[in-house]
């Protein structure tokens, strides 16, 4: 038995570790040969391999990450917006799909998680040495590793599942943050625009803040910035892009200051339960490991979403009369936000708290202070999702935990630095989510334009995007 | 023979139902329709409470002998009243012809069963 294990970790070894001296490797195989028992093994550092576990659950989390964007997503945006644009929201996220998972492999991964050969470029940009996902073998193993990590024979240490699977699980991420934004453009942006704009954004936007805040060389990284499953590089970046678009597209033709009410209120509903759903493998996922934290950051996620819909909910009740389904919908979806950047730092208290604070903000933000300010974000992607991501992101400095991770606490533990590095990682993210969008956005508008006309508006973008329509009066 | 159609809120739909078959009237159509006008119903989406414009209505469409035009018309008045503005409205029309398909009889005894 002991003797199979260690072949397996030699026959590693020498497929695949050219830098192994050829000394190292005749030593190994001397070894193999004479071990008899435990012993002998121990004195050998065991070549790295991939933990089954581990890797198993992160192929579940990457695809319960898309789970998000289709059909979570598209089936809660969907549902908001009116029947006659239904199919143009589900075709945006479709299509980004499509393209952010090429974009990713192509550039994107390298851009986000590389390393620069330029050495003042490291902090900000990843660098094209991996593009097309060259000098990946499939048997390297990831170089990021959250808590389940391994030594190596070089003296280094290294993650527990395969390089490719972490990529892909971070393709995911890449796919669902342009998505997010749809909701603030949604029923009158015109599709090839979209799609342009959206490259473009995935390409300068992400790409550059995901290597900030993620990549080991990241400037906002080495800052001690937390964000452990994406609440600036998703939520705030979204959020914040999402609010420059829909005030530069401005406002639908037949928006009165308020909400448009939505068509379908199943779908928000169905759409909401399978972003709650994937959002653990978001979050859990985030660890990288099958593990007490992916457990923590699992709990924590389900315990802030459920406080956060039933604040909503008592909220649109005692204000409103009457709880609603959008309501508990929004409530989740804000609590599965604010909890994210948390969910492997904060505890039980913290997510409760996280989950009554961002219900009651988004709340006043969407239903109050949205009206009075003028613009018209359709589906409120920057009311949830930026507004969230930015209490979810200050608060995880404020309620940090050791009990979680000991190494990190935040101000209520006694640090107080960590509220400041968040603050500051959160504005850094807004002025060059706000600025680039801003840039982006104009140039499309000046090529290839981003507003349907008047005409096309009012008949729907379903029909005159993409030539269907969601509901016939026949069968 | 004449058609009767009633706009009527939905919530007095059950009401004007069991009215129309405690007076015979035992098959008839419906469907739920929207208007505009100036209606006074709010509409909470996300915590914005405002008047939506849209009126939502159902409208019941019966087709009956002239001998049943007045009950018919006192059913419905009786049963979807609440004295409120927006309780609806019932146009009635004169049908031409009306023809069984199954039998191909036509006029009123083409409208009940006689058997």
């Amino acid at each position: 038995m002991l003797y199979t294990i260690r072949n397996k970790q030699q026959q590693y070894k020498t497929q695949n570790s050219k830098k192994t001296p050829m000394k190292k490797i005749i030593l190994s195989l001397l070894v193999i040969l004479l071990s008899t028992s435990a012993i002998i093994a121990q004195e050998t550092i065991p070549a790295p391999t991939v933990d089954s576990g581990d890797t198993a659950w992160m192929i579940v989390a990457s695809a319960l990450v898309l789970f998000m964007s289709i059909p979570g997503l598209a089936l809660f945006y969907g549902g908001l917006v009116r029947r006659k644009n239904v199919l143009s929201v589900f075709a945006q996220i479709f299509i980004l799909v499509a393209v952010i998972s090429i974009e990713w492999v192509v550039i994107g991964y390298s851009n986000a998680f590389g390393s620069s050969s330029i050495e003042w470029l490291k902090p900000y940009f990843g660098g094209f040495d991996w593009a097309f996902l060259n000098n990946i073998n499939i048997s390297d193993l990831s170089p990021a590793f959250i808590s389940h990590s391994q030594p190596t024979p070089e003296g280094g240490t290294i993650g527990t599942v395969p390089h490719l699977i972490f990529i892909i699980f971070q393709g995911m991420f890449a796919v669902i943050t342009p998505a997010l934004i749809v909701g603030a453009f949604a029923e009158r942006i015109k599709f090839k625009g979209f799609l342009i704009f959206s490259l473009l954004w995935a390409l300068f936007i992400y790409n550059p803040v995901a290597h900030w805040v993620w990549s080991a060389d990241g400037w906002l990284f080495n800052l001690g910035a937390l964000d452990f499953a994406g609440g600036t590089v998703v939520h705030i970046n979204a959020g914040i892009a999402a609010l420059v678009t829909a005030i530069m597209l401005g406002k639908r033709r037949d928006y009165k200051g308020h909400a448009i009410p939505p068509h379908n209120i199943t779908y928000v509903a169905m759409g909401t339960a399978m972003l709650w759903i994937g959002w653990f493998g978001f979050n859990a996922g985030s660890g990288l490991a099958a593990d007490g934290l992916a457990a923590n950051a699992f709990l924590v996620t389900n315990l802030a979403a459920a406080t956060a819909a039933l604040t909503w909910a008592l909220l649109d009740w005692f204000i409103d009369k009457r709880p609603t389904l959008v309501g508990i919908s929004t409530g989740a979806v804000a609590g599965l936000v604010a909890i994210t950047p948390a969910a492997g730092f904060v505890g039980v208290g913290g997510a409760l708290i996280i989950g009554i604070a961002v219900s009651v903000i988004c709340f006043i933000m969407v239903a109050y202070v949205k009206p009075k300010l003028g613009y018209d974000d359709s589906l409120d992607a920057f009311g949830v999702h930026g507004i969230g991501g930015i209490i979810g992101a200050i608060l995880t400095g404020v309620l940090a935990t050791p009990a979680i991770q000991a190494s990190y606490s935040g101000a209520l533990y006694g640090n107080l630095n960590q509220l400041w590095i968040q603050l500051i990682a959160t504005v850094a993210t807004m002025v060059f989510s706000g600025v680039g969008t801003y840039i982006l956005f104009k140039i499309t508008d000046l090529t290839v334009g981003v507003r349907v006309t008047d005409k096309q508006e009012a008949t729907g973008l379903d029909e005159t995007q993409h030539g269907e329509t969601a509901y016939t009066n026949f069968d | 023979m004449k058609k009767i159609e009633a706009v009527i809120r939905k919530s007095k739909f059950e009401d004007v139902k069991q009215a129309l078959y405690d007076v015979d009237i035992d098959w008839f159509s419906y469907w739920d329709i929207t208007g505009l006008g100036k209606s006074t119903e709010e509409q909470v989406v996300r915590g914005q409470v405002f008047k939506s414009g849209y009126i939502q209505r159902r409208m019941i469409s019966i087709v009956i002998r002239d001998v049943n035009l007045e009950k018919t018309i006192n059913a419905i008045l009786d049963s979807a009243w609440t004295g409120e503005t927006g309780d609806g409205k019932i146009f009635v029309y004169d049908i031409e012809e009306t023809y069984r398909i199954r039998t191909r009889e036509k006029g009123p005894g083409a409208l009940y069963n006689q058997e």
